[in-house]
């Protein structure tokens, strides 16, 4: 009898929710996100502005729709800098091992125990404020981790049968590490790659909040929250909506990521 | 001893390279320091003097090593920002205020998340521990900010029950201090909490597995007395790991939180700095966190040998 | 007087709308001192009948019916509070893997002390370990002292099976069930635990139920033994008659599958 995979299911709506949104926000938004509107200054929700507006009269929602799409593009660039990153040290650590694969994953060990709000941070005060720096910044800060699960998959994988037997046709190193290996690591991967999201959309949510990320007129969802809690008296629903889509997002990667695990452990 | 000793060793081997990582990214970033300080509008003449007697014409690596004895030492330079102002003095300020924030959020993640672990464990399957999953999965989703905003919202402007942006130094009234920090430490330790419950409960269930539990059971111990006689001195091995990662998280939140709550911490200090680009601050407070995660990472490697004796005698 | 009689005991597993019969209807009695063998392949269900009569059961597993006598009481329905006060007290059990059935992190005394803890409430502390330190002489551990205050981790493997066995015998049992004890021991500490249980019967009169994969260790410890095979009692009888007129074809195969010493010399 198959059983209904329930967090999976919830995921994928939740943040199948939120990202149609988001792409649909590149070609239409119910008003422009960005015209400014002194007669609806602040207003509360209504059917006309389902969010409210904001300080300059402009659509929550379709800013929203917006500032998602900015900030889930940040987070789908982070998380590919990040595996591509990770996977060539992962496999060239796991596979080859030796004195590279010791000092490599020390260092590896010192940066995954730091906080990588911190280390983004700092990386962000030498490069400056900024889309692109945020991605890089945020992305370098992921190769780390994603390094470690395929070098562990690669250290597991390495000594296989369908290894040994792919070396005895003659299958040079490369070959074996990208060809016979690597596709055997998808599903761990995209577990990986579900939680590196989550936490890349909260990185640079803090990092926006912080003034530090995504910079006007460009916006992102952490900073319409930074710009939202000066009129947080006057306009809760400015902070609210942004915030609850973050969290949105986030739930949904996070019970995609739950359901992955519990397919796989279910075999 | 041998053991400590060595540990003690890597730890200042590893002070040292970020020190020297973190000392060389700043130096060769564009950007002129005297330029900064003095303003866009200063003649060459004056900042070739403010260069020279603030030491940036000598090579990168005597400015480490002179800044490296200073910082020994606890002197960090002036701050760029602030004039005939050290870092030193700014940290001393600040510090205390963070280090209570970040004790109180651990506080209130211990107190809470052990219990509630437990419990769900305890109950898995059931009821409490199906309401308890379902809540701690959306709690983990919440950016610790945002929780901030919302704490500050319903406690601050609705409630009354604090105000908002009015901190109190801990010299001036330590009660109302703790009252008001409070609601940040709520802020930063809520989806910790959330973190160590999940983590806590998997690792009695995965602890409920083994052989010993199955003894356990056949000498007449009911559930509870196998889970508190027998399987959380053994589940408790892993969350202590997990809980030095947490503390180095709490410094994280707290860094973002006290933007939200206007807190005067180390993380509004640091923010301030990078926006000011006040380079002697940013150094010094990256190594002010860089050697407390260190130092933790050590204190729970001692730690574990307390509670695990199967390390004693290998180690 | 019969110590224990098992009748029609049937055991299931069920998930779901899946039910397999794991135990069916099996039915023996034990007499007072006895030494009774049970023998069968893995996943004949001998474990598990084993287990049962304990009281350990699995997620999924449940009686379907039967009944066990034990000691003049009725052990499967009786309430579970008075099912507990016979666990570890009048009947105990030993289990095949002495490495990891132990509490790593636990002292050994207290290990072996616990039945004593549970289930004597007037016997004092120091009472307490003086019994303990008993039952560590009494299965041959030669420095019991030093192995009370010892962990798990610094003994070896047959120690731990001794340690193992003092904790069961701790109360006095009359019904000590033995599980795959000596499996995964080598061959001359195996030699060593079957004396000891031999030993432990002779003088204290505690009846063995010993449970094997292995004809010949089940021939040199006990008189009388049942063949199970697939969750039911294909044979059952004095050793010799098994041995020398195997009624039944599994038990043929049973026995042709021991190596013996012409057998070995031939290839």
């Amino acid at each position: 009898m198959k059983r209904w995979n329930y967090s999976l299911l919830a995921g994928c709506i939740l943040s199948g929710a939120v990202l149609a949104l988001a792409l649909v926000g590149q070609f239409w938004t119910p008003y422009d996100p960005t015209a400014m509107d002194a007669s609806v200054r602040n207003a509360a929700p209504s059917l006309a502005h389902l969010c409210g507006t904001d300080n300059f009269g402009r659509d929550i929602f379709s800013r929203i729709m917006n500032g998602a799409f900015t900030t889930c593009f940040v987070a789908i660039c982070t998380v590919l800098i990040g595996a591509v990153g990770g996977t060539l040290v992962g496999a060239v650590t796991g596979y080859f091992g030796g004195p590279l694969d010791n000092v490599v994953m020390r260092v590896n060990d010192v940066l995954l125990s730091f906080p990588s709000v911190l280390l983004a941070l700092v990386l962000v005060s030498l490069m400056g404020p900024g889309t692109a720096n945020i991605i890089a910044a945020l992305g370098i800060l992921f190769i780390p981790s994603f390094a470690r699960i395929v070098r562990g998959e690669y250290l597991r994988l390495k000594n296989q049968d369908f290894v040994w037997s792919a070396r005895i046709m003659g299958a040079g190193n490369l070959r074996i590490m990208f060809v016979h290996i690597l596709p055997n690591l998808f599903v761990s991967m995209l577990t990986t790659a579900a939680v590196g999201f989550n936490n890349a959309v909260l990185a640079e949510a803090s990092m926006s909040y912080l003034g530090l990320g995504v910079q006007p007129p460009e916006t992102s969802l952490g900073r319409m929250l930074y710009e939202a809690q000066t009129y947080l008296f006057n306009a809760p629903w400015y902070a609210i909506f942004p915030g609850v889509t973050i969290i949105i997002i986030v739930l949904g990667f996070s019970l995609i990521s739950e359901g992955l695990r519990e397919r796989e452990s279910r075999g | 001893m041998k053991y400590v000793l060595k540990k003690v060793i890597t730890l200042i081997i590893t002070l040292l390279c970020i020190s020297a990582i973190t000392f060389g990214a700043f130096s060769v970033i564009p950007g002129d320091a005297a330029v900064s300080k003095l303003g866009v509008n200063a003649s060459p003449q004056q900042v070739e003097e403010l260069r020279e007697e603030m030491g940036l014409n000598d090579p990168i690596p005597v400015r480490y090593l002179s800044w490296l004895s200073g910082a020994v030492r606890g002197d960090f330079g002036d701050s760029y920002q602030y004039d005939n102002t050290t870092v030193a003095s700014l940290l001393a300020d600040r510090l205390p205020v963070t280090a209570l924030l970040a004790a109180m959020s651990f506080l209130m993640i211990l107190a809470l998340s052990l219990p509630l672990g437990i419990l769900s464990a305890r109950f898995s399957g059931k009821w409490p521990d199906i309401g308890i999953n379902l809540a701690t999965q959306v709690v983990m989703a919440i950016p610790s900010f945002f929780l901030g905003i919302i704490l500050t919202y319903v406690f601050g402007l609705v409630l009354h029950w604090f105000q908002p942006g009015q901190f109190v130094q801990p010299w001036e009234d330590l009660g109302a201090c703790l009252g008001y920090l409070a609601f940040p430490a709520a802020a930063v330790a809520l989806p910790k909490i959330a973190m160590v419950v999940k983590f806590l409960r998997g690792s009695v269930l995965a602890e409920m597995q083994k052989d010993y539990v199955r003894t356990a059971y056949s000498r007449g111990n009911t559930k509870g007395m196998v889970l508190y006689r027998h399987v959380l001195r053994n589940a408790f091995i892993p969350v202590i790991t997990f809980l030095a990662l947490v503390i180095a998280e709490i410094l994280a939140g707290s860094i973002i939180v006290e933007q939200v709550f206007s807190v005067p911490g180390v993380g509004r200090l640091l923010i301030t700095a990078i926006l000011n680009r006040d380079y002697p601050v940013v150094q010094a407070v990256v190594m002010y966190v860089t050697a407390l995660v260190v130092v933790i990472n050590f204190l729970v490697d001692l730690l574990y040998q307390a509670v695990d004796p199967r390390i004693k005698t290998s180690g | 007087m019969k110590l224990l009689e098992v009748k029609d005991l049937t055991i299931v597993f069920e998930e779901g709308r899946q039910r397999q019969t794991v135990v069916d209807h099996v039915g023996f009695s034990m007499d007072e001192g006895e030494i009774l063998g049970v023998v069968g392949e893995s996943g004949s269900g001998k474990s598990m009948m084993a287990h049962c009569l304990m009281g350990l059961y699995k997620p999924h597993e449940r009686v379907a019916e039967g009944s066990v006598l034990f000691d003049g009481q009725s052990l499967l329905d009786m309430p579970a509070e008075a099912r507990r006060q016979v666990q570890g007290n009048t009947m105990s059990i030993v289990f095949q893997e002495p490495m990891t059935s132990l509490n790593p992190v636990k002292k050994i005394g207290p290990q072996v002390e616990e039945s004593l803890y549970i289930h004597r409430k007037d016997v004092g502390k120091q009472e307490r370990r003086e019994l303990a330190l008993k039952a560590l002489q009494d299965v041959e551990l030669p420095n019991a002292r030093e192995v009370y205050d010892s962990y798990p981790h610094e003994l070896s493997g047959g120690m731990r099976q001794r340690v193992m066995i003092a904790s069961a015998i701790v109360c006095r049992p009359k019904l000590l069930i033995a599980d795959e004890a000596t499996t995964a021991l080598d061959v001359t500490i195996q030699a060593q635990i079957i004396r000891l249980l031999r030993k432990l019967n002779a003088s204290t009169g505690m009846s063995v139920l010993f449970i094997s994969h292995n004809l010949r260790v089940i021939q040199e410890i006990c008189s009388r033994a049942i063949v199970m095979w697939q969750g039911q009692i294909v044979e059952e009888g004095t050793v010799e008659e098994i041995f020398r007129r195997p009624q039944e074809d599994y038990t043929k195969r049973l026995i042709a599958a021991i190596p013996t010493r012409r057998k070995r010399r031939g290839f």
